[in-house]
């Protein structure tokens, strides 16, 4: 499988005016994914001016002028008095392209993802699917948009009805939405199989019969099967082993460059996203603390909380080990956040200023935005007074 | 990248129905016991006129000189206080308790489903009212309620139906309720929701199904419980009225004789006995039979 | 050798699930054993603490402990090892503490388990706490109210208390958030440094135990496949196995992106 290409900065996207190798056409139905229009499989226009600019494509190839594929601007979501996620902005293009959305537990992550997807109900702001509001979409316009954007959750033991074959799992939104007629209903499951990498005989199968890793394909092919051009992954690889973490992540870089999908990619660990998306957003407690290009945030974060978390991912290759930094303390509790910035008891280099006053997200250098007053020492490699780590 | 089915320790990828039927037959002997038993329960009270030496008897015949006459080759379960042929009138109870038994939790399941489910899946207010009501109608200990109804009915067994049901049905709700809740939370249904799958789909393909289960064990169990409920009903005079043959009513007439007259009680005792654990070992095999993950690893 | 396997299978029946001709850990030493799911890591787990029986398997072969033979003991001798010398933590830290005991009660029961006193007791679970970097006032909350980072601390904490020498650390950040893992392995680092103690280290994550390990044992279909100093196994892979696994641990690339 080849790695995307273009997941770099401004990097060149997906090749020009070409028509993606889409999955097997369905038989007679309306046409679902349309491919690419040429010359726009990537970023798109320039940012707004202003104070909470998204996560996005880069400016410069604003040109091409194809409108982001999702642009979500300061979702707010409560759950009772808990600010679960609190102004996240965020931009996505049309695929193929893929945003990394990392955080750790009570970072907001999942929830917007599922914001995204209308499992839960947004407290304020807006998601913009192709320019419409999502939350308002009622009837047919929201069965089309369900059709167009997809998830798949985390948790491979119970995202798939225990009782019902997997052939029938994934046939069912395939009847539910008449994209095919019932009897090729199960041909095309089969179909969706073979893409997602199983042999197609696992359609008379049942979940539990099934390793965790290969639930997760099912599960993939069960959201593929409505043909989406957006794609949330949940934590795709946790609760799986190293093994079955590498098929599917190679099976995201593939079906990327086949569907031309565009996809959110959820996850705590920043070893996945820098294969796989081009733009990545930091979160904490709710709001995005960095973002920018991935292998720019990687190699040069530009806030605390990214260094730490940086640092925190095991590191196999030993040339690449540095000190630990260890983050002391646990994340706060989201229902009395710390005044100030929210990061500031854990923060290495926090000073009085930070106790009081929230730091804004603004530019540090092109396409990166970071929330943190000392944004630039931190760009400037300055190590902090955070205990290293031994060994 | 193609990856060819595990070779997992379990049964292999989908046999022909008749296959698949048989093995689960052959590994659940629960299943096969208690099913044969309930099966010659149904045929013993559908059979019952052609099998009873004495049908008569089952009615309001009676024979003042063969009274309280213990077990003997003429009349296998002796005679009781008016000279009937207890065997017969057994075989003809058949027809009546487990009857009432059935009609009873039916009713109590066609009512407790529905609520429960929509109690489960739809949650807030509509679970609220719901719950409520359940519980107005599980504060009512049956006989109370039986006796409080019998002023204003007439006594039979449509009563008897009527208020065993009443009593019933909440027990059922709560416990769909709760596994509908349970189910509603796991992620494949967000995931149906997401897929754009309809609710209606989603509550008959999805909840339904993986809810009822302990209802099914549940009710079996509950076969014995009505049965017993009927008969003390019967025993206050509220349900059916001699000369019927429910085991139950059998039971209460034959209280004051059992010293001396063993048979009188004994008998239609053991039918309840039998009843009760017949059903029940049909449940329990259903139940394994129902679950996808047990039958495997047997 | 504070701990070492010999010739060790566990099977179900006819089936063999670990079949390891030979695992040492040594004093101050953090051996890792590594495996995707199935390869008989969680079983070898269950054998050094004598529970194997409790899921039906029958176990054959040597541990011992500093010399004392465990694989013959009866239940009841098994019961002193086990806390006392060897500890073990496991991936879900909420499944070692009853959500109806707090915490400290807990520990305090399994202390005087082991024959201290009530105020030995609570001396002892104080200076573990500390030495987990927990706050003892900890000790007085539930399970519920304490994150998994800090259940698994405080499990750590309960062997410490007990004076275990050895530490079996069966995937115990698998569920923890990456920087709450990384305390997790400074604080076993520092376990082995300053209480010199012997840590078993199990994990299907190569990369953590790469990291955190002295030592690394690979597992596949029950037997050891290679074995090794860390920095030899991960280098220089022996088997083709341990390459492949290498090869699906997905790397950071802090370059010029791909």
């Amino acid at each position: 499988m080849t790695p995307p290409e273009g997941a770099g900065a401004a990097g060149p996207p997906g090749p020009e005016g070409s028509v993606p190798a889409a999955a097997p056409a369905p038989e007679g139905t309306a046409p679902a994914a349309a491919p690419a229009p040429p010359g726009a499989a990537g970023p798109a226009t320039p940012a707004p001016q202003g104070a909470a600019r998204a996560v996005g494509p880069e400016p410069e190839d604003a040109a091409r002028g194809a409108p982001p594929l999702l642009e979500v601007t300061g979702l707010a979501v409560r759950f009772g008095p808990v600010r679960a996620v609190d102004g996240v902005s965020l931009r996505l293009a049309v695929g193929p392209f893929g945003l990394g959305l990392v955080g750790e537990s009570g970072s907001g992550k999942s929830t917007i993802g599922r914001a995204v997807v209308r499992l839960v109900a947004a407290a304020g702001g807006q998601i913009r699917f192709e320019g419409k509001d999502v939350a308002a979409l009622r009837g047919p316009a929201l069965k089309r948009y369900r059709r167009a954007a997809q998830i798949v959750f985390q948790d491979p033991d119970n995202s798939l009805d225990p009782r019902m074959r997997i052939g029938a799992s994934i046939s069912e939104p395939l009847i539910a939405h008449r994209i095919v007629a019932r009897r090729l209903a199960a041909l095309r499951a089969r179909e969706l199989l073979a893409e997602v990498g199983l042999d197609p005989e696992f359609a008379g199968r049942y979940p539990h019969q099934l390793s965790g890793g290969q639930r997760q394909r099912v599960a993939i092919a069960r959201a593929l099967s409505v043909q989406p051009r957006l794609l949330v992954l949940d934590e795709p690889t946790s609760a799986i082993d190293v093994k079955a973490q590498a098929r599917i992540l190679a099976l995201i870089g593939h079906l990327r460059a086949a569907r031309n999908l565009a996809y959110l990619l959820i996850t705590h660990n920043l070893g996945i996203v820098s294969e796989l998306c081009e733009q990545t957003a930091v979160l904490y407690l709710g709001r995005v603390v960095e973002s920018g290009p991935t292998s720019e945030l990687l190699s040069r974060p530009a806030h605390p909380y990214t260094q730490a978390l940086r640092s925190a991912v095991p590191e196999i290759d030993m040339a690449a080990r540095r000190a630990r930094l260890v983050l002391p303390g646990e994340p706060p509790d989201a229902a009395s956040p710390p005044p100030g910035c929210v990061f500031h008891p854990r923060c290495p280099l926090a000073t009085d200023r930070c106790a009081t006053e929230v730091p804004a997200l603004r530019e540090v250098g092109t396409g990166r935005q970071v929330a943190c007053h000392r944004a630039e020492e931190v760009l400037a490699g300055v190590r902090t007074g955070a205990r290293p780590a031994s060994g | 990248m193609i990856e060819a089915p595990s070779t997992l320790p379990t049964a292999g990828a989908r046999l022909p129905r008749g296959q698949a039927l048989r093995r689960g037959l052959r590994a659940n002997p629960l299943l096969v016991a208690g099913g044969l038993l309930s099966a010659l329960i149904v045929l013993i009270a559908l059979l019952a006129p052609l099998l009873a030496p004495f049908p008569g008897d089952a009615g309001s015949a009676t024979h003042p000189f063969i009274v309280l006459r213990p077990p003997s080759a003429q009349h296998w379960f002796g005679t009781d206080n008016v000279g009937r042929d207890i065997y017969s009138r057994v075989l003809y109870g058949a027809r009546i308790s487990p009857l009432i038994a059935v009609i009873v939790l039916a009713i109590s399941c066609a009512v407790g489903i529905p609520l429960g489910v929509a109690a489960g899946y739809f949650g807030g207010w509509l679970d609220e009212v719901i719950m409520r009501v359940t519980d107005i109608f599980l504060a009512f200990p049956p006989l109370l309620l039986a006796l409080a109804l019998a002023a204003v009915l007439p006594t039979s067994i449509t009563t008897v139906i009527i208020v065993i049901a009443l009593t019933w049905w909440p027990w059922y709700t709560r416990l769909i309720r709760g596994q509908a809740a349970s189910v509603a939370g796991r992620p494949y249904i967000d995931s149906c929701r997401a897929l754009g799958i309809s609710r209606w789909r989603i509550i008959f393909r999805h909840i339904l199904p993986n809810s009822v289960t302990p209802l099914i064990v549940q009710v079996s169990l509950d076969v014995g419980g009505v049965i017993l409920t009927v008969s003390a009903l019967s025993f206050l005079g509220l349900g059916a009225q001699d000369p019927t043959p429910d085991w139950g009513l059998m039971v209460a007439e034959g209280q004051d004789y059992f010293l001396t007259s063993w048979w009188v009680v004994t008998f239609p005792g053991i039918a309840i006995l039998v009843t009760a654990f017949a059903f029940t070992l049909l449940g329990d095999g259903l139940r394994d039979l129902m679950d996808p993950k047990r039958i495997f690893l047997r | 050798m504070r701990l070492a396997i010999t010739d060790l299978e566990v099977s179900f029946g006819e089936r063999r699930v670990v079949n390891l001709a030979e695992l040492a850990v040594g004093e101050a030493e953090i051996v890792g054993l590594a495996g995707d799911s199935g390869s008989g890591k969680s079983m070898t787990t269950l054998a050094v603490l004598g529970l194997a029986h409790t899921v039906g398997a029958r176990v054959s072969g040597s541990i011992r402990l500093d010399g004392t033979e465990l694989t013959g003991l009866s239940q009841r001798e098994m019961r002193e090892v086990r806390g006392r010398r060897i500890a073990a933590i496991f991936q879900s830290p909420a499944l070692a503490f009853s959500p109806v005991f707090r915490v400290g009660t807990i520990v305090h029961r399994a202390l005087r388990l082991h024959g201290m006193t009530g105020a030995e007791a609570a001396g002892a679970a104080e200076r573990a706490m500390r030495q987990v970097l927990l706050p003892p006032g900890l000790l007085d909350r539930y399970p519920s109210q304490l994150s998994g980072g800090q259940l698994q601390r405080v499990a750590i904490a309960l062997a410490l208390a007990l004076r275990a020498e050895v530490l079996l650390a069966d995937e115990p950040t698998s569920a923890l958030d990456v920087t709450v893992q990384a305390e997790v392995l400074e604080l076993l680092r520092a376990l082995r440094d300053r209480e010199r103690m012997s840590v078993l280290f199990i994990s299907h994550d190569l990369a953590v135990v790469a990291e955190l390990c002295d030592r690394i044992a690979i597992m596949q279909h029950g037997s050891v496949v290679e074995q090794g100093p860390t920095s030899q196994v991960i280098t220089a892979p022996a088997s083709a196995y341990t390459a492949d696994l290498l090869a699906s641990v997905p790397r950071l690339a802090t370059g010029a992106g791909r």
